[in-house]
């Protein structure tokens, strides 16, 4: 029943989106994290979402395929008292752009509720079916 | 008998079957919106049903058996999808233009309701034909 697809396909989306949340959450969270736990500092990391079929071909749900760090260089600033700054005082903060990650939490979460909306309307449909004839 | 019930609610049930497919490409599209290089797809409800109505599937894709132990294979999907054409393209190749699909959402359940309605007036007045 093609219904039920339209579950599997929100449910798929659902978990990217969460997944993309959590992302966010913790580039935001180690916005400032200057040494991670390989010593070097924090960097961002970013999902990929990629389209996969569920049950048949044209119910398409979402996978995140991989999560990827970020490789762009950190910004450096200048902290001669930091216990992390190089022998010419700078510091290398991690390459986490705030403003992308804040865009991106909201991108997220309004996908997640418009997700969570699509569920639920396939609910009601679903119940409508069932009170069928009564 | 039942022959011509089946009849009478065949109509109803194909078009409730297009409907709820077409709820699933639809729930693809909006599952999809982040999605890089997803393309949106949708396909034609009206000329969906009349095919469906007259008989014929659409997607007339089968496998070719060149042994009598291939399994016979047919796409399992009831029409053709073909793809949308974006109003506003975005930069990383996603075609799905959210408020065309919530829009598209809403009215495709708001008919699928209607067709359970017309579905469960139709068992109610064969129901009060066959009362005593």
């Amino acid at each position: 029943m093609s219904l039920f697809n339209t579950f599997q396909v929100a449910g798929s989306a659902l978990t990217a989106q969460s997944l993309r949340l959590n992302a966010v959450a913790s580039n935001l969270a180690n916005a400032d994290s200057i040494v991670s736990s390989d010593g070097k500092p924090y960097q961002a990391i970013q999902v990929v979402f990629s389209a996969v079929p569920m049950g048949n071909a044209a119910a398409q749900g979402v996978r995140v395929t991989q999560v990827v760090h970020d490789s762009s260089p950190g910004r450096r600033v200048y902290d001669p008292r930091s216990p992390a700054a190089d022998e010419k005082g700078y510091v290398t903060m991690p390459n986490v752009n705030v403003v992308e990650e804040m865009t991106n939490m909201i991108s997220a979460s309004r996908s997640y509720q418009t997700n969570a909306e699509v569920m639920n309307t396939a609910k009601q449909l679903l119940l409508k079916t069932l009170a069928l004839g009564q | 008998m039942l022959n011509k019930l089946d009849r009478l609610f065949s109509f109803q049930q194909q078009a409730l079957s297009l409907r709820a497919h077409r709820q699933q490409v639809l729930a693809s599209n909006i599952a999809n919106a982040d999605t890089p290089n997803y393309l949106a797809r949708d396909f034609d409800f009206a000329a969906a049903l009349q095919q469906t109505v007259a008989g014929r599937r659409q997607d007339g894709v089968a496998l070719t058996r060149t042994s009598p132990c291939h399994l016979p294979g047919m796409g399992d999907s009831p029409v053709r999808l073909a793809y949308r054409q974006p109003l506003q393209a975005s930069a990383d190749g996603n075609t799905v233009e959210m408020d065309v699909e919530r829009g598209l959402f809403a009215e495709n359940s708001f008919f699928y309701e209607a067709g359970t309605t017309f579905l469960t007036h139709q068992v109610k007045s064969m129901l009060a034909a066959v009362q005593p």
